[in-house]
């Protein structure tokens, strides 16, 4: 029992990082039905820079915002790459994010290093003692600051004029271009928002996983099976996909092999698309952003 | 009387003679050993890269998995011939059928989907393959790989590189004959008419759902062949070969060298295999670069380069008149 606690609370601190990448990928594909193939290099990118730049001497706070500012203009060029680009079609926008994600890699590769990093944890590296089982203190700030984003999401969408005028973009292209909504621009804060999610997501989980410049791949599978599975259309949708991924996998992980911990993401993502293709929620048509 | 000539009858075009006249051409450039292995590679790539350009580019269905099938098929072959003493060609012939019986399997629910989540589903599938390549280390010697046993088709043994390049120029050509073969023919206008709308080649009758798993079908099997034959070339396999970005490689070769264009498949997969080769003396920019090249080529010439021939060829003949 006290085994299963643990196992459940180290699957939602993981769950909660494949939620934000989850919710980036739903935040780029509603607004313009990309599915963006380099939100996993997002997530290291966020990661890396707030490595590099803590070692460069920057305080924490100074360092994290930084490197969510290099991640959001890394999703600004990607923007403007895709809207410069002469063809539209799914399968060359599919190849541009994939050569994107090459690229970004490739990019770590020369600006940073190839070696594997890791940093302190933000609040020191104590734990609590639960029932039994230990809670660290990053997994605490993973949990919180997860929640407070999903909770900014929601208000953002349902409250701010951006918010609805990104809302109205995703719904009717033409309608809210008609109403006098800049899609353009609309477009561009939604890559720059997505960048925002995922490097932020980076960050937190650098100090319990460690990170280097290949780990966006995964990840950024991960995050995407993650929105497959909570409904693509819906970015909340993608933070429940992003805990039950991520619980089933500890307890995979925990009870029968560890080995096969990664294949979870992807039996899953095939089961949904296979037999409940409108994420777990069932609603094929579900509403968008 | 007919007056169709001999090549006419079987549809033998001044492409393919073009081809085969290069491809015999072209040993007398090869220096050493190295070319060689860089050309037969590239035969191999070109041969994966026509089914899933038929598969891609002709029924209009993403894959990112076909490095995956490649790979597993070239594991099934070597397994059989290493662990149960089975002739290197038999065991071909096997993990052909096995993986044919396999991509069947998978292709009804898989290619319901549409786009991104066919995409995604392809990918996933892969993934776990390569998984499962990387965990059973008993059979497949883990993320080390295993080295493949020499060889031979009934006895006679395959050791030197221009035989190795005899045989798989031989196979291109094949496949890319039967290939052009069956554009042609009314399996061919199918394809494309699912290409078109899925939708509206339904309703003139055509029963969609089977010709996509026909074509996925045949798309996997030409890969295995690849897979196996190029697992037996380098006489080493590992999980490598089924890897997310080796199932990247090929997408891209394909549409590099330009969707739904027979040659185009051909073009890309030789640039692609050149091009790390080229990148080597970079060193750590490789990577940026190779990046830097597939977005390029995305942003400014996405129809790929065979397109952009074929452009070039209608701009000379348009001055001509």
């Amino acid at each position: 029992m006290i085994e299963l606690f643990g196992f459940l609370l180290s699957g939602v601190t993981v769950g909660f990082i494949y939620a934000l990448v989850g919710i980036g990928f739903t935040v780029i594909y509603n607004s313009s039905g990309i599915i963006n193939f380099s939100q996993g290099e997002f997530v290291m990118a966020g990661g890396m820079s707030a490595v590099f730049l803590l070692k460069a001497g920057l305080p924490l706070g100074v360092s994290f915002i930084l490197a969510i500012l290099i991640t959001s203009m890394i999703g600004i060029v990607l923007y403007k790459l895709i809207s410069f680009s002469k063809d539209s079609s799914q399968i060359s926008l599919i190849i541009l994010t994939l050569g994107f994600a090459i690229f970004l890699r490739g990019l770590a590769e020369v600006v940073f290093d190839k070696e594997l990093h890791t940093m302190p944890s933000f609040i020191g590296d104590g734990s609590f003692d639960m029932y039994g089982t230990t809670l660290t203190y990053q997994s605490i700030v993973i949990m919180v600051v997860s929640i407070l984003i999903v909770t900014f999401l929601y208000f953002f969408f349902k409250k701010t004029k951006t918010g609805q005028a990104m809302m109205a973009a995703s719904i009717n292209v033409d309608a809210a271009r008609l109403m006098g909504i800049n899609i353009k621009k609309i477009l561009m804060i939604n890559f720059a928002l997505s960048a925002v999610i995922a490097s932020i997501g980076g960050i937190l989980l650098t100090p319990i996983t460690s990170t280097n410049y290949e780990v966006g791949i995964m990840l950024g599978l991960k995050g995407f099976a993650a929105a497959i599975i909570g409904g693509l259309s819906n970015p909340f949708g993608a933070v429940a996909g992003g805990l039950v991924l991520g619980i089933l996998e500890s307890l995979i992980a925990g009870y029968i092999s560890s080995e096969y911990k990664d294949a979870v993401a992807f039996v899953a993502l095939l089961a949904i698309l296979f037999f409940m293709p409108g994420g777990i929620f069932g609603n094929t048509k579900a509403q968008r952003v | 009387m007919s007056k169709i000539s001999i090549l006419q009858r079987y549809n033998v075009n001044k492409e393919i003679i073009l081809l085969s006249l290069i491809l015999a051409i072209a040993p007398f450039f090869f220096q050493n050993d190295f070319y060689y292995e860089i050309a037969i590679v590239s035969l191999l790539n070109a041969m994966i890269c026509i089914g899933l350009n038929m598969l891609m580019g002709y029924a209009g269905q993403v894959s990112l998995g076909h490095g995956a099938f490649a790979g597993l098929g070239g594991y099934i072959a070597v397994i059989l011939g290493s662990k149960y003493g089975i002739s290197p060609i038999f065991s071909i012939f096997i993990a052909i059928v096995t993986m044919g019986i396999f991509a069947f399997i998978i292709s009804k629910p898989i290619l319901r989907l549409k786009g991104h989540y066919l995409a995604m589903a392809t990918l996933g599938i892969g993934v776990i393959i390569n998984i499962v390549l990387n965990v059973e280390d008993e059979l497949t010697g883990g993320s080390d790989g295993m080295s493949v046993d020499s060889f031979r088709i009934f006895g006679y043994e395959f050791s030197d590189s221009l035989q190795w390049y005899v045989l798989c120029a031989v196979l291109l050509v094949l496949a890319i004959w039967s290939f052009s073969n069956l554009i042609d023919s009314p399996f061919g206008r199918i394809l494309r008419s699912i290409e078109g709308s899925e939708k509206a080649a339904n309703s003139v009758g055509i029963n969609v759902s089977h010709y996509k798993s026909i074509v996925f079908v045949l798309s996997v099997v030409i890969a295995t062949l690849a897979g196996s034959l190029y697992a037996f070339f380098s006489g080493f396999i590992s999980p490598g070969e089924a890897s997310f970005s080796h199932s990247i490689e090929l997408v891209v070769m394909v549409v590099l060298g330009g969707l739904g264009r027979i040659y185009g498949a051909i073009i890309g997969a030789v640039i692609l295999t050149i091009l790390p080769q080229l990148l080597t003396s970079f060193e750590d920019y490789q990577t940026l670069i190779y990046g830097s090249i597939i977005i390029f080529v995305m942003m400014f010439m996405p129809k790929g380069i065979a397109a952009l021939f074929a452009d070039i060829k209608g701009k000379l003949f348009a001055s001509d008149k």
